[in-house]
């Protein structure tokens, strides 16, 4: 416990989006704020579901247990619908308010593109989602104390922060995805995202047999990886180009001047 | 820097941040404790470019040189560019104050004990036994803090209509000095105690001397812009620690409310006291003592002199000014009387100390109680998205807005949910390791 297991699961944790947010986002202003955005909607999404879990139990029997797991099942899977329909409506907003400053300024580009807000407001969503469920975990983990003691798993703190990096990740590749989709009226990718995360949300049921919910999350993950890219706008050409730093628009843009 | 007199030529090379036309980038909320920026009429919109580098701008010349369409378009696209910039450059000394608040919370407990001490201005004690009983107390204690500080800002309001301005610097002076020697001390008391750290009297008194007279002379006098925002910070902080320390439970909840709606009503009203306050200095069009504000530009000015005095620095607190919370002396651009000559300058963006401070009072409390690290950030991000909104607002308006009312909202709002609905939920669901 303590220090080496705080530090660790914190960066493992959260290293790949401070990463990410440090040197893709924190010198835009913009893309700070609707980063922040993003947060704030995941954030009411949580809200509503926890009010209607909250009712239920209130109303429901407490002393059985199984009624209690199954009404925080039900919690979850309404959550996970919850905060797909809080993205979507995101998009809305967001297009409705890039319309409207289009408009205003009568420019023909906006200062921010629809793919930039959809990376930056499905990383918004991660970082929430992320703090969320594994803030305490870390405040925990500083003290003293013996995981496991009751013979539970010994990896709780190592598994919860790869899943905590797992939902990061795919929260913000289920955001590019999500409105790229939307901005091609292709419904289908709209319900696989949500599909893909209640089947990620689902796997955590097995938890404490990682095996059978890290891999497969993982597996989601890279395959989510792969599709975000694809719908980016990035090809095998694309990814040659840049990992060769032959890629003429990468390097001029990085060289404007501020 | 803040502007000095000897650095002013130097500033003519600089390549300034387009001045925007609209001055939401600059006015900003005003709050509890700090003044309103003056509003926008009254100002006489700089527009001038340079015709270098830096910034996305191809509008060269003053305001009229391009065809007005692109001149609006270009505006549009800056305004928007420039308002999110000016909103992070609030966003974050915000977020380092509730930063040092929320650090010093969870690890100095001292803070967050519970004492039966209280202020003067919260008389009524919240142990009693009945919950009507409680509520009832918190009650009064709000009404009496609500409405010392109202008494204390039309007494502000009538020194300066009296034109009593010695008096007024006299009481700032003084009570930042208390904030920046005594606080401080006890603050580093604190913290030695908490680390079981053994230092002896002498060094101390070197350490808070030095801090204390370098925040003095930052703060009322020159210097460097960014030493002087630290302490700004710093104190704000520090009072935000006094206020959650004896501030009662309760009564520092209705607190917070009642100060929201007090603001909205000092503000917007047109007999409200902050209202007057502006308009009175905007009607006398002088710069007027600096007052507890923070500042996230400086003004850099070609061949000025003593309106710059005005502009730079000022930013105290003041514990009174803080607990009357709607100080706020408006600060009045100098720039008005500039001539039209080439004039760059990054207004930025002002915001009161006392929003500062009850942000941070919010978050701080959401973190003493509970020890529940979702609530802190709940809150912290409810008040990031008001602080954002209150800032399009202005963008919208145009004029001083307070900046308490839909920050506090939001953060009450997600505090008190989250404290009673998602806690539970994320805790049954990290208890059998779902994720959501």
């Amino acid at each position: 416990m303590t220090a080496a297991v705080f530090f660790g699961c914190t960066f493992i944790a959260f290293g790949p989006a401070i990463a990410l947010f440090l040197f893709t986002i924190a010198r835009d202003p913009l893309r700070v704020i609707f980063l922040i955005a993003g947060a704030f909607f995941w954030l009411v999404s949580l809200l509503l579901s926890s009010l209607v879990w909250f009712i239920s139990v209130q109303i429901s029997n407490k002393e059985s247990a199984a009624q209690q797991k199954g009404l925080l099942i039900f919690g979850v899977v309404l959550s996970v619908l919850l905060q797909e329909t809080f993205r979507f409506g995101y998009y809305k907003l967001l297009k409705k308010a890039n319309e409207g400053l289009l408009t205003l300024s009568q420019e023909e580009t906006m200062p921010i593109s629809i793919r930039q807000l959809a990376y930056v407001s499905g990383l918004g969503f991660g970082f929430m989602s992320g703090a969320f469920s594994v803030v305490n975990i870390l405040a925990d983990s500083v003290g003293p104390g013996t995981i496991g003691i009751h013979g539970d798993s010994q990896h709780y703190f190592l598994s919860s922060a790869f899943m905590t990096l797992a939902i990061i990740l795919l929260h913000m590749f289920w955001g590019v995805v999500f409105f790229d989709a939307c901005e091609k009226q292709r419904w289908w990718a709209v319900a696989a995202v949500v599909i893909s995360h209640l089947i990620v949300s689902c796997l955590t049921f097995q938890n404490p047999q990682y095996v059978t919910s890290l891999v497969p999350t993982y597996v989601i993950l890279f395959l989510m990886g792969i599709w975000a890219f694809y719908s980016a706008g990035g090809s095998l050409r694309n990814l040659k180009l840049c990992l060769t730093c032959k890629d003429k628009d990468f390097l001029l843009a990085n060289h404007r001047p501020r | 820097m803040n502007a000095s007199d000897t650095d002013e030529d130097s500033y003519n090379e600089r390549t300034a941040l387009v001045p925007s036309e609209n001055p939401e980038v600059q006015s900003y909320s005003p709050d509890a404790d700090h003044t309103p920026p003056d509003s926008t009429p009254s100002k006489k919109p700089q527009v001038t470019r340079r015709a270098g580098p830096a910034a996305a701008d191809g509008v060269g010349g003053g305001g009229g040189g391009s065809s007005d369409q692109e001149a609006d378009a270009e505006d549009e696209e800056l305004t928007l560019k420039y308002g999110a910039k000016h909103v992070i450059m609030l966003f974050i000394p915000v977020t380092l104050c509730m930063v040092v608040v929320v650090a010093t919370i969870k690890s100095v407990s001292f803070y967050s004990e519970k004492t039966d001490q209280r202020l003067i201005y919260t008389p009524f004690s919240e142990n009693t036994s009945s919950v009507g009983r409680r509520l009832l107390n918190s009650v009064l204690n709000t009404i009496i803090m609500i409405s010392v500080i109202v008494v204390m800002t039309i007494l502000l309001v009538v020194l300066y209509k009296y034109r009593c301005y010695r008096f007024i610097q006299g009481w700032l002076i003084l009570s930042s000095l208390m904030l920046l020697f005594w606080f401080s001390f006890m603050y580093l008391g604190e913290v030695f105690k908490t680390y079981n750290l053994a230092v002896d009297y002498p060094t101390v008194g070197v350490i808070i001397w030095n801090f204390g007279a370098v925040g003095m002379i930052c703060i009322h006098w020159k210097g460097p812009l960014q030493l002087q925002q630290a302490y700004l910070i710093l104190i704000s902080a520090l009072m935000a620690l006094v206020f959650i320390k004896y501030l009662p439970e309760w009564s520092a909840w209705v607190i917070l409310g009642a100060i929201s709606v007090y603001d909205l009503v000092a503000v917007l009203s047109p007999k409200g006291p902050l209202r007057m306050l502006v308009e009175t200095a905007q009607e006398r069009n002088e710069p007027i003592f600096p007052a507890l504000i923070y500042s996230s530009a400086m003004m850099w000015t070609v061949g000025m002199a003593s309106p710059m005095d005005a502009q730079r620095s000022g930013q105290e607190t003041d514990e009174e000014a803080d607990q009357r919370s709607q100080g706020a002396e408006p600060e009045i651009r100098p720039s008005r009387s500039f001539p039209e000559d080439d004039l760059e300058e990054d207004r930025g963006v002002k915001l009161g100390l006392g929003d500062f401070i009850f942000y941070s009072v919010l978050v701080g409390k959401a973190a003493a109680t509970g020890g529940d690290w979702n609530t802190t950030l709940a809150c912290f991000v409810a008040i990031l998205i008001g602080l954002c909104l209150t800032l399009l607002l202005l963008a919208i308006f145009k004029r001083a807005l307070p900046a308490l009312p839909i920050s506090i909202a939001f953060g009450l709002v997600f505090y008190f949910s989250t404290d009673f609905l998602v806690q539970p939920f994320m805790d049954n669901l990290a208890a059998h390791q779902f994720y959501i």
